[in-house]
């Protein structure tokens, strides 16, 4: 024991020679796969070196980091440096979403989609200021664990616990997608097996350590796939402009993507109203565009994979520093994705448009044959069936148009590494990149998943009395059966999972949101309060979100739903015949509808997409808990005492070891 | 020093409402004018565009660094702070 815990002393102090040794041998380990390449190593080959050894280092974290403490399987035993936890957050946060999707959703919406950027990082200010701290210094192991303190018990708890498993379940099925995704691409793997390899590559990292090994991880992913975002854009940058600072030069490139839009309109290559790309509310009515930033800000904050992150600090002290580090690691990512974005779009811009149909480079149909570029309405699998496609269009003259060429978002920032002339290592490191953010996150999550089964469900509710051991084998037993569900999820290729990690957002936001803030900030929320404005704001964005997407018939005729509006020119998205028509097929009058049925997430209230279904809920959720919260007797003096305890940094968190209430017993 | 928690919780509520009215200018105020500010080009940037794009984050991350320490200045000035 005592040597372990010297090991331990020593690791902590060392931290920086490690993570520099580590960040400089991933570096010679891209120049030794560049010159193997040169030297005429297969492709293959290459992809195989850089997925397998990155999976092999976080194995190794993960199995050197085991633990049998409860305290370090839950929360890293409170001893992560707040920098070293800001990095490991930023892992947790960037998922495949916005590692791969981010700069594509950038060059397919232009301005509108720096909603994203907005929402993603904005959040991390209500972070700061009105959650993480106090949470921290409650002692939580898990977010639930919160409502049930400060809302009297396992009723709260459960609603805490149902949020959580809502939004996360979807969120961890996306990032096995991902990662089954690229190892589909990069190891010629089927993808029902990619997903299941993803898998182990996740409960490597997780199983054994909990919490502590998922830290430690998360840091090395951090630095893989920050270098694996950074470097092909710094690459284009000095290469285009000799300068290496690609968030600098991309104005520049702007530019330049401004002076080709305007050619192409002269040249008839586009039409006259395609929208530009720094021109702001062309697919986003403003309300949607200010709504969605809301949502995913106020998500951000109520998300349980990240707020967990915070209970690993050593103080509240560091609490706080420790988000202003995560989202300076965050913001590397995101103030670069708008550059990598506008030099894609150059590239294509200049190289694509306004060519002959008959000579397009060859990386198009690389893309093209897996579906993921389509030119003239079909797939470019080869030369002849794009000029074939495009001789079928009338009044075609052989160039490449605007309107002909459509390219999948999550293609972009695997591609333009290609598409750039780079060599192929630079692919196989955005590959390695790409699987990084989408392991850590998944790492997190099931995490966040498992804790609440095995800590809220089993050990509080259930069986109270069980031993740290068996609490910690039924952890882990849990965490794979989670897992292997998410996979299997995975698997079997969900078609909406995409969209569905942008309604984790609302759920996170109408659900928790309320009850953690308030549950801080007005001593006067009551038990009953908060139970009911959590089933409300989850409720109603729950409602909103299902309705408009699976049930959009059943949301017009009964719950005075109508279309939703065309951002520019203002006009119903279904104009009132077609309405008309939709609801007097039969056909279309059941559900849960497809993605193809003409009115899904096409129809709502007030205009309000519902990406952005928290918009209802959250206020719904904080009036519910206003109102309610005075209709019923104060919290008794113990509890305001409780409350008093929470505000202020200084003492020992609220909840011991066993998870009881340190303060009121 | 004896803890002055009624003060502590008065400035830390003050400190709340101060980043929350700049988070709210900076998330949504300075975007309702992004037509006008795209006008003014600043290194090839529009600059309703690049508010969006760089110049709201760099605030925030600013904002947070600025933060923990000002919050740390109350806890220790009113004595809640935690030992170092």
């Amino acid at each position: 024991m005592a040597n372990a815990s010297a090991d331990k002393g020593s690791f902590l102090n060392n931290l920086g020679r490690i993570y520099a040794l580590y960040t400089g041998g991933f570096f010679g380990f891209i120049f030794l796969v560049g010159i193997l390449e040169q030297l005429g190593v297969g492709q293959k080959y290459l992809g195989y070196m850089f997925m397998g050894l990155t999976i092999l280092v976080y194995a190794f974290i993960g199995v050197v980091s085991r633990t049998s403490d409860v305290g370090e399987y839950y929360v890293a035993g409170r001893t992560v440096p707040a920098f070293y936890n800001g990095m490991a957050t930023g892992a947790d946060w960037m998922s495949a979403a916005s590692f791969i999707g981010m700069a594509g959703t950038l060059f397919l919406l232009g301005y509108d989609g720096l909603a994203f950027v907005l929402g993603w990082t904005g959040g991390y200010v209500l972070v700061a200021v009105l959650i993480a701290p106090f949470l921290r210094k409650f002692g939580a192991y898990t977010v639930p664990d919160f409502l049930a303190a400060r809302y009297g018990g396992n009723a709260a708890r459960l609603c805490g616990v149902i949020v959580l498993l809502a939004c996360s379940f979807t969120y961890v099925v996306a990032q096995i997608f991902g990662t089954g995704l690229i190892a589909q691409r990069f190891l010629d793997m089927n993808f029902e097996l990619a997903c299941f390899v993803g898998l182990m590559g996740i409960l490597v990292c997780s199983m054994l350590g909990g919490m502590k090994a998922v830290t430690w991880t998360q840091v090395a992913q951090y630095i893989v796939l920050i270098v694996a975002y950074l470097i092909p854009v710094v690459w284009m940058s000095a290469k285009k402009f000799g300068i290496p600072v690609p968030q600098f030069t991309y104005g520049q490139a702007l530019q330049q993507i401004a002076t080709l839009e305007q050619e192409f309109v002269q040249k008839g290559l586009a039409a006259a109203s395609a929208p530009t790309h720094t021109a702001p509310f062309t697919r986003y009515s403003p309300a949607n565009y200010f709504w969605l930033i809301f949502c995913l800000m106020v998500g951000t904050a109520s998300l349980p994979h990240v707020l967990m992150r915070y209970f690993t600090t050593p103080s509240v002290r560091e609490a706080r520093q420790s988000v202003a580090w995560s989202l300076l690691f965050i913001f590397i990512l995101y103030f670069t994705a708008p550059a990598y974005a506008a030099f894609s779009k150059l590239e294509v811009y200049s190289t694509l448009i306004g060519k002959n149909v008959a000579d397009l480079p060859a990386w198009v149909f690389n893309w093209g044959k897996l579906g993921l570029i389509t030119i003239c309405g079909k797939s470019a699998t080869a030369a002849a069936d794009v000029v074939a496609a495009c001789k079928a269009l009338p009044g075609h003259a052989g160039l490449l148009r605007l309107q002909d060429f459509v390219i999948n978002t999550d293609v972009v920032v695997i591609s333009t590494p290609e598409i750039a002339g780079l060599p192929y290592v630079i692919t196989g490191l955005v590959a390695a990149g790409g699987l990084a953010a989408a392991l850590s996150t998944a790492d997190g999550l099931l995490l966040a998943l498992a804790n609440a089964l095995s800590h809220d469900i089993y050990y509080k509710m259930i069986n109270p009395n069980a031993p740290t051991k068996q609490r910690l084998v039924i952890s882990r037993v849990l965490l794979v059966v989670v897992a292997v569900l998410a996979a299997w999820t995975a698997s079997t290729r969900p078609t909406d999972i995409v969209a569905m990690v942008a309604w984790a957002f609302s759920l996170a936001a109408g659900g928790l949101f309320p009850a953690l803030v308030l549950g801080v900030w007005w001593k006067r929320t009551t038990k009953q309060g908060a139970i009911a404005g959590i089933l409300a704001g989850f409720g109603v964005t729950l409602f909103y979100l299902v309705i408009t997407r699976y049930w959009p018939h059943i949301g017009v005729q009964y719950f005075g739903m109508v279309s939703n509006l065309n951002p520019i020119t203002g006009a119903p998205l279904i104009s009132p015949e077609a309405m008309k028509a939709a609801l007097s097929n039969p056909a279309l009058l059941d559900g849960p509808v497809t993605a193809a049925h003409p009115l899904q997430s096409r129809v709502g209230w007030f205009n309000i997409n519902n990406i952005s279904s928290a918009a209802f809920g959250l206020p719904v959720g904080f009036v519910v808990m206003y109102v309610v919260s005075l209709m019923t007797p104060a919290p008794s003096a113990e509890l305001q005492r409780f409350i008093d305890e929470v505000r202020k940094p200084r003492g020992k968190t609220l909840m011991d070891e066993k998870g009881g209430l340190v303060a009121s017993h | 020093m004896t803890p002055d928690t009624e003060q502590h919780w008065a400035r830390t509520r003050s400190l709340m409402i101060l980043m929350m009215a700049l988070w709210a200018f900076f998330s949504f105020f300075v975007h309702m004018f992004v037509v006008q500010l795209n006008a003014i080009k600043i290194a090839g940037f529009p600059l309703g565009f690049y508010m969006a794009s760089q110049g709201s984050l760099i605030i925030f991350v600013a904002m947070l660094f600025w933060f923990a320490k000002a919050q740390d200045r109350i806890d220790r000035e009113t004595g809640v702070a935690e030992d170092d």
